[in-house]
């Protein structure tokens, strides 16, 4: 055998000059050149209107004379002092349709990862395909489910639910419809899959036997769930809520159609302000003021739930 | 060796048979009575393209009736609005999916700086409100001076699906195996070949997912259009000035040949993807 | 079984020259020359983490060296793609491709090199590794042995000089890996191409290859038939992670002539000098090295009836276990520790219990010597990992 090993410590056999490789600048470009049209779009027509829209914020003027920037902070204190309520409902109507959403997402996701077997693929795309029937329709749609008189408000009245939502404060009299009650509803039906989705993909990478090992491990099917798999569907729950929240905050369709000027939410302000009165100051400074909001609670919740490798 | 006491947990006393069912079955019928709460609308949705109301408003069932269906065009704007929606998401759908698995791959196969500032900027967009979205995008246009209609509609929807695109095509690249592209090479492909024969077929289901999520979002979009279209109409759109002026009957009719078509597609590719698995 | 073998074709062979991989401050294999002659069986045998595979990539072009080059037949191919090497690899994990049946993996290398009609071919090949009825399944349809020949005839389609074989059966169960292990041995027989396999399991190297490069931290240890290294370990790490060694440190007492005789507690030990790799000066450290199954133990009892010239140690068992052919014992010996001794079942000594007080003997001739500056459990109990 002619093999030998350099003893450690020797010279390089040979003397030869040790040649060193780097890749060359050519293939160390490669993912530069990748990422630049993608992130230049991004930069322009995402970042850029970013900054625009602060420095819209703090100008003065009228369409007629045009606007300036002229440091007017004041405007941030009139939008909030005028529009607060809006404010306040926006955050808490998302809240509870965040909250219904993971309560009523949560069996559905768990159906489809664990029970529905060969029909899983059945009750995906009937998740799935209502998307593709306009979602401003479905939720003209309950327009009529929910109609004054209607079967369900009757079965509500009959079951006394109605009370109970009255005395909450969700609906009035005997009507459903330009009620919070019908907006939250709105707003859960619109934002479900969004919850359901990403809870499924969680779901779906637990590994069966974990239950089983759960069981073996004198775990009852409360416990397991409380232990194992609620834990481990974490990221699933994380993505959930974030991707029903911070649209359901920002949403002024619901509003619109199911409420009535008593459930104005911010982007219902945003909408009317921008195209309607084009105070676009003020429509800037409400933008920026639900961003900085929503930001804010993202990321107090992601550091909460421990989850950042989420991004 | 241990016995496990198999009564170790005192059994909970046998409650009534049916009780235990439901207990048993409690996840699978909460978790359908959810689908149902999903689907309801668009039921109500079919049921009322049957419809033949009296008012311009198609809100309460009045009779039965095939008119719609058999004239689905016959709204003026309905049909013209929903070609253009279905334009602009087929384009919006190929420049971001271009551009998002563009960025995907860097992401995924490559290290190099700035990149957790990249990914911040993938993120935002998918955290930020639409309607702040769509405010700050129209404020650009108008300072700009740049007219409203399909350019600025198209510019808008490939911006916010581009994030969509890239995580996941992010996803599935980062869980494909290193060592198939390896072995590409080993068997005297070039990275030219390895990309087209190898990495590019597994990325697919990504690639696809993203797109398909694309053009449903971009389809679908409202909000940012309505800042960003001017006078354009989109079916979105027309369906909310609808909503103010009258809602006609083919707008049912539309929304659901949509969705049955969407369920058949899938239903079918399902089909054959299972009959090319037995073969 | 019918096979239609191959046209023979030998390969090429393999010049590692100065080769070393660094990185950043990591070096995972320090500099290093290695010749693979063609038609050979050679196995690179380590722990996970030793540099075997990366030496292994080096020769495929997965890996850039740090320094040096590497030649296939002659060839300079340092800075030569994988895909313009004549080299193939069988992966760890056989990194089959999953959007391609079964034909279009094997014939995936024809196709790249321009070859049209790779029907043939193909069939001959899937043929040979048996696996002709399942052309047109999918990988994840296969199961671990037939997904394992699939990546083989994948490899050996090209006829490549040289072909890799990175942990090729670290995935199967024991009773496939043994008839995988003849069954790769045949086909290098039949092909006569140069076979690099790089393997933790020492039984495997042991079985299957003509020389065995034993690898450490980065470093060839040791290198040679598997055999030679069997018997002259020239590393503690060799001597624990090739089989079992009894390692006994010892004073030499006197070093000249043929033997060396040392000093082990109370015991004196005989050694062969040319058995020594080790310096010896009287007064000096070394460890006297004896594989547990040359020792032989006697009772106590019988200590007298003993054949002399032979190197004696009184101990006491320990502990006894049956395994079928042989049974393994430890051993205490007062002041130098425990040791093992494996003893054919051939006449079963019953007093031969733990508890026993014995005699362990062997012929001088068995025992080796190492150098006493080395980790006296370098690469004991490292085998069994996963590399």
């Amino acid at each position: 055998m002619t093999a030998t090993e350099a003893p450690p410590g020797a010279p390089a056999p040979k003397a030869e000059p040790l040649a060193v490789r780097t890749p060359p600048a050519r293939k160390r470009l490669v993912p530069y050149w990748l990422l630049l049209p993608g992130l230049l779009w991004l930069l322009v027509f995402f970042a850029a209107p970013l900054v625009y829209q602060a420095s819209t914020s703090i100008q003065t003027g009228s369409l007629e004379e045009g606007f300036k920037v002229t440091w007017h902070l004041a405007t941030y204190w009139d939008a909030l002092g005028a529009y607060w309520p809006q404010f306040v409902r926006s955050v808490s109507y998302a809240a509870v349709a965040t909250v219904l959403c993971l309560l009523l997402g949560y069996p559905l996701a768990y159906l489809i990862a664990f029970k529905a077997g060969r029909w899983r693929n059945l009750v995906m795309i009937l998740v799935i395909a209502p998307f593709f029937t306009s979602f401003l329709i479905r939720t003209l749609a309950w327009k009529t489910i929910l109609a004054d008189g209607g079967p369900v408000v009757g079965a509500l009245n009959a079951l006394h639910v109605l009370d109970v939502t009255n005395w909450l404060g969700l609906t009035e009299g005997h009507r459903v419809l330009a009620t919070p009650l019908a907006v939250v509803c709105g707003l859960t039906y619109n934002f479900l899959p969004f919850m359901v989705l990403p809870l499924y993909t969680s779901l779906e990478r637990i590994d069966p036997r974990l239950h089983e090992a759960a069981g073996d491990l004198y775990a009852r099917p409360r416990t397991t769930f409380r232990r194992v798999t609620f834990p481990l569907s974490m990221p699933g729950v994380v993505a959930g809520t974030l991707l029903t929240f911070i649209p359901a905050a920002g949403d002024y369709i619901n509003a619109e159609l199911l409420g009535s000027t008593d459930q104005k939410m911010i982007g219902n302000v945003i909408q009317s302000q921008f195209l309607r009165v084009l105070d676009y100051p003020t429509a800037a400074a409400l933008s920026f003021i639900l961003m900085a909001a929503i930001l804010t609670m993202v990321t107090l919740y992601i550091r909460k739930s421990g989850t950042e490798d989420l991004v | 060796m241990a016995v496990r006491d198999t009564t170790a947990p005192p059994a909970a006393r046998a409650p009534h048979r049916g009780l235990r069912w439901l207990r048993r079955h409690l996840v699978t019928l909460a978790g359908l009575a959810t689908l149902g709460y999903l689907i309801l609308p668009n039921v109500v949705v079919l049921v009322f393209s049957f419809n033949k109301p009296n008012g311009r408003f198609n809100y309460s069932w009045q009779r039965f009736s095939l008119d719609a269906w058999r004239d689905p065009c016959g709204v003026a704007d309905l049909c013209g609005s929903l070609g253009l929606s279905l334009r602009i998401a087929v384009w919006a759908t190929l420049g971001a999916t271009v551009l998002g698995t563009m960025i995907a791959f860097a992401l995924a196969r490559y290290r190099f700086r700035a990149r957790s500032s990249v990914n911040t900027l993938i993120f935002l967009p998918m955290a930020m409100p639409e309607v702040v979205m769509a405010a700050s995008l129209a404020t650009l246009f108008l300072n700009m001076g740049i007219q409203f209609g399909f350019w600025t509609i198209l510019i808008a929807h490939i911006m916010f699906c581009l994030s969509f695109v890239v995580t996941a095509v992010k996803a599935r690249v980062m869980s494909m195996d290193p060592r198939l592209e390896q072995a590409a090479q080993d068997l005297y492909a070039s990275p030219v070949q390895t990309f087209l024969r190898v990495t590019l077929p597994i990325a697919a289901p990504g690639i696809a997912s993203g797109a398909l999520l694309s053009f449903a979002l971009s389809f679908d979009d409202f909000i940012i259009t309505n800042f960003n279209a001017g006078s354009t109409v989109t079916f979105p759109m027309f369906v909310w000035g609808s909503a103010q002026r009258g809602t006609p009957v083919q707008i049912n009719v539309i929304g659901s040949a949509m969705f049955l078509i969407a369920v058949l597609c899938v239903v079918a590719g399902q089909l054959a993807g299972a009959r090319r698995k037995r073969s | 079984m019918t096979r239609t073998a191959p046209p023979h074709r030998s390969g090429g062979d393999v010049r590692l020259e100065g080769i070393s991989k660094t990185y950043g401050s990591f070096t995972a294999v320090h500099p290093l020359d290695l010749t693979v002659p063609a038609g050979s069986f050679f196995a690179l045998l380590g722990a996970s983490g030793c540099g075997k595979t990366t030496t292994l990539r080096m020769i495929a072009g997965l890996e850039d060296p740090t320094t040096g080059t590497v030649a296939l037949s002659g060839q300079d191919v340092t800075a030569l793609p994988p895909y313009k090497r004549q080299v193939n690899t069988v992966f760890q994990n056989y990194a089959l491709f999953p959007h391609l049946d079964i034909h279009e993996n094997v014939a995936f290398g024809l196709r790249r090199r321009g070859i049209k009609s790779v029907k043939k071919p193909v069939e001959e090949m899937l043929d040979l590794v048996q696996l002709g009825p399942m052309a047109r399944r999918r990988p994840q349809q296969l199961s671990g042995g037939q997904q394992q020949r699939v990546a083989v005839a994948r490899a050996l389609i090209n006829k490549p000089e040289v072909l890799l074989l990175d942990e090729p059966l670290g995935a199967l169960d024991l009773k496939l890996r043994r008839q995988m292990q003849l069954e790769l041995k045949r086909i290098q027989t039949e092909v006569g191409i140069t076979f690099v396999h790089v393997t933790h399991d020492q039984e495997e190297a042991m079985t299957m290859a003509d020389t065995v490069a034993v690898m450490n931290g980065g470093r060839v240890e040791q290198l040679g038939a598997p055999a030679d290294l069997y018997e002259n370990p020239a590393s503690t790490f060799v001597a624990n992670f090739l089989g079992t060694s009894n390692l006994i440190e010892a004073e030499v007492v006197t070093a000249d002539g043929e033997e060396l005789l040392l000093k082990a507690g109370d015991a004196a030990l005989r050694l062969p000098a040319r058995r020594c790799s080790a310096p010896a000066r009287p007064g000096g450290k070394v460890l006297a090295g004896v594989r547990p199954e040359k020792v032989t133990l006697a009772h106590a009892d019988d200590a007298g009836s003993l054949p002399g010239g032979r190197n004696l140690l009184p101990a006491r068992i320990k502990d006894a276990g049956f395994i079928g052919v042989s049974t393994q014992y430890v051993v205490t010996v007062p002041g130098l520790g425990e040791l093992a001794v494996y003893e054919q079942n051939i006449e079963r000594d019953g007093r031969l219990i733990p508890g026993a007080d014995v005699v362990l003997h062997w012929s001088p001739a068995h025992t080796f010597g190492l150098d006493a500056a080395q980790d006296i459990g370098a690469g004991a109990d490292l085998d069994e990992e996963a590399a």
